[in-house]
């Protein structure tokens, strides 16, 4: 096990720079997912970590030893891949055992860390079988035993679970998570699904456009974000966003106003008796889920979404009012969207 | 209760078209047939042209297989043919895999100039090759007949098209593991793009299996000749042993015919897959 550390980390292709001074402290067992939109620079800086892009600028440290100017080989990290990177002319023990290549263990060494990690991703069964032959989920367990046996100081997971449908990316999830908890390897992980990020992390990095926005816990993330885009970004559906102003002591609905508004659409409640924030408009289309319904309308000039609780599906065209408790708004300066504190 | 019968529906196109592949069909086989027709037939038969000899005989099958030359020739052949095939897979797919997976100054430069030599006709390069092979001492010999074909542009070409769709993760998984970049190229490369290199293996081997040209020029000693230029010795001035040249022909499309019965699957496939004619 290990840490990683971040130091003014630079990437920059030709006269682009793409990662602009990044700085982060992984400690020693920690599960860190880097989350942003396509393009922020998650997974070049995980590539960077891993040595399969080379560094610009800053240093980059693993177990406090500078690890810049080394190749992956010899960082002892294992990565798995949003493709799984299993080789389809290899059984699946074989690609398990692959990660052990140029290990000096003993061939029998070899097998029992083969078998011990294949009984522990429920992989016994599927040995023998090649890559054509398993599902999404199994071969994303075969990618990650085979960084597993190599008993890595850390775990860098690429967008791991991309290509998995939503049922078995929740399962997956858990799997990792699990996995974590037993071996407590530190890991770093790319996603661009906030869920993934808020489920797994104990610490989330938002990234945008190659700087670290905000990095702490996902309660922290999620209660106190520090910007219009961390706001949005984390949290589903989307935090909801409406001009305002201070008007009296009370947060109004303001087109052109100095403040931007926020409240999460769980926090909206429809026929909620008036709270620190009101808005109404005309329903412009519901999402029954079952225990409550996601209501779209729009204020402000900008699309809003509350939630009906229990079975209350409101008409659509019908016109709805809800309202926001005490303390769950979140006030942004309109100009710098910069974060000015819960209401 | 009835039962219909269906009737199949007759496609005019359809029928236009197998009647085209039939015929050309009967235009490639025939003179495949008309060979083995002639190897067995004597020499005062063979300008009678019924495609069944009226006494069909293996005289001349004895007479070549017992004739120490034409062995001598099979084994030359087999020799390059093998030879220059296993250098190709081995060397145009080192090069494409470079060419294709690590970025260098100077890539398109090499790829290009790789490339543009296939712009260059054989019968251009044949004196420089001979001038060459004069200079070094390497006429007639082994070498001398295979250097041209070691590594060749179209299978560089060939191999980087497919390497190019090996996903980069499977490398970089490999770099991860520890692997260096020789065992990465050949233990998890290479078996990803085995249907370009079994088509780059066929062509190869055909191609020189039945090469003529350079080797005619490059050699003298009948010890070193290829099956075709051994076969062309039976045709000399005045005395041209067809059903003799026949024989040998029908015994030297033999390892062809295997290839192409054995590995029709994947000259096909690499026909479609490297834009080929066959």
């Amino acid at each position: 096990m290990a840490t990683i550390a971040l130091r003014n980390l630079v990437k920059s292709y030709g006269k682009t720079d793409v990662i602009h001074g990044i700085d982060l402290d992984i400690a020693d067992g920690e599960f860190v997912v880097f989350v942003g939109p396509s393009g922020c620079g998650k997974s070049t800086t995980l590539r960077m970590i891993a040595g399969l892009e080379e560094v610009s600028g800053g240093e980059i440290l693993i177990g406090g030893e500078v690890v810049n100017e080394l190749d992956p080989k010899r960082r002892n990290i294992a990565m798995v891949f949003q493709n799984y990177a299993i080789y389809p002319h290899m059984t699946v023990r074989q690609n398990i055992a692959f990660g052990l290549y140029t290990s000096p263990l003993s061939r029998d060494q070899k097998d029992a860390r083969v078998t011990e990690a294949a009984a522990m991703l429920g992989l016994e069964p599927l040995l023998d079988r090649r890559p054509a032959a398993l599902s999404g989920g199994q071969r994303q367990r075969v990618a990650i035993g085979r960084a597993m046996v190599r008993n890595p100081a850390a775990f860098l997971f690429d967008e791991p679970l991309s290509n998995l449908d939503a049922q078995l990316r929740a399962q997956m999830r858990i799997e990792i998570k699990r996995l974590h908890q037993r071996l407590g390897t530190t890991i770093a992980y790319v996603t661009h699904d906030q869920i993934e990020a808020m489920t797994m992390a104990d610490r989330i990095v938002v990234m945008r456009d190659g700087h670290i926005l905000q990095s702490g816990t996902p309660s922290e993330i999620y209660d106190s974000p520090v910007n219009v885009f961390t706001a949005q970004f984390i949290g589903s559906p989307s935090m909801n966003l409406v001009p305002g102003a201070e008007v009296a002591g009370r947060i109004a609905v303001q087109p052109g106003g100095p403040l931007l508004v926020g409240f999460r659409p769980h926090d909206l409640v429809v026929g909620a008796p008036e709270g620190a924030f009101t808005v109404s408009g005309a329903v412009t289309a519901v999402e029954p889920l079952g225990p409550e319904t996601l209501v779209h309308f729009e204020s402000g000039g900008r699309p809003v979404i509350a939630t009906a609780p229990g079975r209350m599906v409101p008409a659509v065209g019908s016109t709805v009012t809800a309202s926001v408790a005490a303390g769950a708004l979140y006030l942004f300066d309109a100009a710098t969207e910069n974060a000015l504190g819960r209401r | 209760m009835t039962t219909a019968l269906a009737m199949p529906r007759i496609n005019p196109g359809r029928i236009l078209i197998w009647t085209l592949l039939f015929l050309g069909g009967v235009i490639m086989v025939t003179p495949l047939i008309f060979m083995f027709s002639t190897s067995l037939k004597t020499a005062g038969q063979v300008y009678d042209l019924r495609m069944i000899p009226a006494a069909p005989t293996l005289d001349n099958y004895v007479r070549v297989l017992s004739d120490g030359r034409f062995l001598r020739w099979f084994f030359n052949s087999t020799f390059i043919a093998l030879t220059v095939t296993l250098s190709n897979v081995f060397f145009d797919s080192l090069v494409g895999y470079t060419l294709a997976k690590f970025r260098f100054r100077g890539r398109y430069f090499v790829f290009l100039a790789i490339l543009s030599t296939l712009m260059i006709p054989t019968e251009m390069l044949v004196i420089p090759w001979y001038l060459m092979s004069a200079e070094f001492g390497w006429l007639n010999s082994y070498w001398g007949i295979m250097f041209p074909g070691m590594m060749t542009a179209f299978g560089t070409f060939l191999m980087k098209q497919f390497f190019e769709t090996v996903p980069d993760d499977f490398l970089e998984a490999a770099r991860i593991d520890g692997l260096n970049e020789f065992t990465i190229w050949w233990r998890v490369a290479m078996p990803l793009v085995t249907p370009a290199l079994s088509a780059l293996a066929i062509f190869t081997f055909l191609g020189n299996w039945t090469a003529f040209f350079w080797p005619l020029i490059v050699t003298t000693s009948q010890d070193l000749y290829t099956l075709p230029i051994g076969l062309s010795s039976f045709a000399v001035e005045q005395a041209i042993q067809w059903e003799m040249i026949m024989t040998g022909a029908a015994l030297a499309t033999l390892p062809t015919l295997a290839v192409f019965l054995l590995l029709q699957r994947y000259i096909v496939r690499g026909v479609m897959l490297a834009g080929l004619k066959g």
